[in-house]
């Protein structure tokens, strides 16, 4: 339990009741449920030249996936973002705006 | 063992204060280090919190967090949260008080946490009683905790001790009750030695440090979370069989504390699980636990006087249960009595200790016939005269061949009132 994040098991590794730990633990697992960029219906989008960077948004998302990048950008990503769209609703120069996604055609 | 010479001169070198057993139970946290106290006052454990905010509030336990609740279930739901951030914790209960925490007291030994609580027993209500009885504690049977009986005043403080040692080995790590009676040791006085802190730190492991216990700690760099659902096709049981597997390797553990205990402070509690007396060349036996204990030890001795082979045996401790040790002082005598000071309602014999012991010696050959006995519920006064009395019954028992007449579905419950 002590290992760094990188050297953890990913998955269950134990076969029987003397190899398991005393008590069940969870790990946190990057995108144990998928590409839930999928789900969006309004992506949101910062417009990066009004930004303030104020970073509400960044604190605000509750899936962590506004990042802030080396020259202090706040930048969404689309793998995961949901569109709940709270990082617009807060932003505080109204600078996030909620598009709607492009409907992909199966044809 | 040490010479008469070197046992005065050690008792000196220590400070010995005349205290009541609720003090000598802070005094033993104090002495343990122990990090986080959570506090709510109930009859007749109040004395151990109040005692403990007045040494933190006095600044004789520098960085001990001392939380004020409002119920027993959150002092249970708050040392819990202290225990898992990695810190040696201490609390007291009784009676209503451990039954309001239940919930919590499972999901402590389920987290598998070190946690040390002093339980100054008292009967459960209805109808209202504040006064020794053992029951509460008993009722905790299957949570997962450990429990221990003590029968005196330095014992608490000494069991205490004992007790972080045994909880927080990195094979054991489950929590304990140190239970003793009600208002019979809790408010009255005894000379008590509480030992120099060089010492107890040699005796007890360290304190945890910031990344806490081997299995569970606070770090944002290394998130984690417990206590997690887990479905029937799962671990789930096989985590439970944990539970009860580390307890019964605890009792090899307790012995060892308690052997250990013997080589640097110089007291003997048997072999940590029973303390046998006077069994070796004994007919009947009674094994007892709690503060009549001690008293049931002047009148093996008034007895064996009069010419009665008479021993009895104090279990010391009954989660984990010695039943090793059990089934060997079973094979001395031809009767063993079982004095309960607790009640297993509906069970085989109606007292939660003679239905173990009856269990323990099932199947075995040359061993003792029990006779299950119960007395002394919500504090009523068991005397010398009635407890020679018992060892009596015994005695007859073994004469005769013959149960006792006047039992109730197999139980003798002893010094029952009558009003004429």
């Amino acid at each position: 339990m002590n290992k760094s994040k990188d050297k953890r098991p990913k998955l269950q590794e134990y076969k029987n009741w003397k190899e398991l730990p005393p008590i069940p633990i969870s790990l946190p697992l990057e995108a144990s449920i998928g590409i839930t960029g999928d789900w969006r219906t309004y992506k949101p989008v910062i417009n990066q030249e009004k930004c303030n960077k104020c970073g509400i948004c960044w604190m605000y998302c509750p899936e962590g996936v506004i990042k802030k990048n080396k020259d202090g950008c706040f930048e969404i990503d689309y793998v995961y973002c949901k569109g709940c769209g709270i990082c617009a609703k807060e932003c505080p120069t109204n600078n996030i705006e909620m598009v709607r996604e492009e409907e992909i055609n199966d044809e | 063992m040490m010479s008469k010479a070197e046992q005065k001169d050690f008792i000196q070198n220590r400070e010995t204060k005349i205290i009541k057993g609720n003090v000598a139970a802070a005094y033993a946290a104090k002495s343990a280090r122990v990090q986080v106290i959570s506090a709510y006052p109930i009859t007749p454990q109040t004395t151990v919190v109040e005692k403990l905010s007045e040494f933190v509030d006095g600044g004789l336990m520098p960085g001990t967090q001392y939380i004020k609740v409002e119920s027993e279930h959150s002092v249970m739901a708050s040392i819990v949260g202290a225990s898992i951030a990695g810190t040696r914790t201490f609390t007291a209960t009784s009676g209503q008080g451990l039954f309001y925490m239940n919930e919590m007291v499972h999901w402590a030994s389920g987290t598998r946490l070190p946690i040390v609580t002093a339980i100054a027993s008292r009967g459960p209500a209805p109808p209202w009683n504040i006064w020794a009885d053992f029951t509460d504690v008993i009722s905790q049977r299957d949570t997962g905790w450990m429990s221990a009986f003590v029968t005196s005043h330095q014992e608490i403080y000494d069991e205490i001790l004992m007790s972080y040692k045994v909880c927080e080995d990195h094979d054991i790590l489950l929590p304990k009750f140190v239970a003793y009676g009600g208002f019979i040791l809790s408010h009255t006085s005894k000379p008590v030695i509480i030992e120099e802190q060089e010492l107890v730190d040699s005796y007890l492991p360290p304190l945890p440090d910031e990344k806490g216990w081997p299995h569970i700690f606070i770090d944002p760099e290394r998130p984690m979370m417990h206590g997690n659902l887990i479905m029937p096709s799962g671990f789930y049981s096989e985590f439970r069989l944990k539970i009860h597997d580390a307890m019964i390797r605890a009792k090899e553990k307790i012995k060892n504390a308690a052997r250990e205990f013997e080589k640097v402070f110089g007291r003997n509690y048997g072999n940590g699980l029973i303390k046998e007396y006077h069994m070796d060349d004994a007919d009947v036996g009674m094994i007892i636990y709690g503060d009549l204990a001690l008293q049931m030890e002047q009148a093996v001795d008034d007895l064996r006087d009069e010419g009665y082979k008479v021993g009895m045996v104090r279990l010391r401790h009954y989660r984990p249960f010695p039943v090793e040790d059990i089934i060997d002082v079973a094979k001395k005598v031809n009767v063993l009595g079982v004095m309960d000071r607790a009640t297993a309602f509906g069970s085989p014999t109606g007292g939660p200790i003679s239905c173990e012991v009856k269990t323990v010696l099932h199947g075995m050959d040359n061993t003792a016939e029990i006779l299950p006995m119960i007395a002394g519920l919500g504090g009523r006064e068991v005397s010398l005269d009635q407890q020679k009395d018992q060892l009596k019954i015994l005695i007859k028992m073994h004469e005769s061949g013959e149960m006792p007449e006047d039992l109730i579905h197999g139980t003798l419950w002893h010094g029952k009132l009558e009003v004429k």
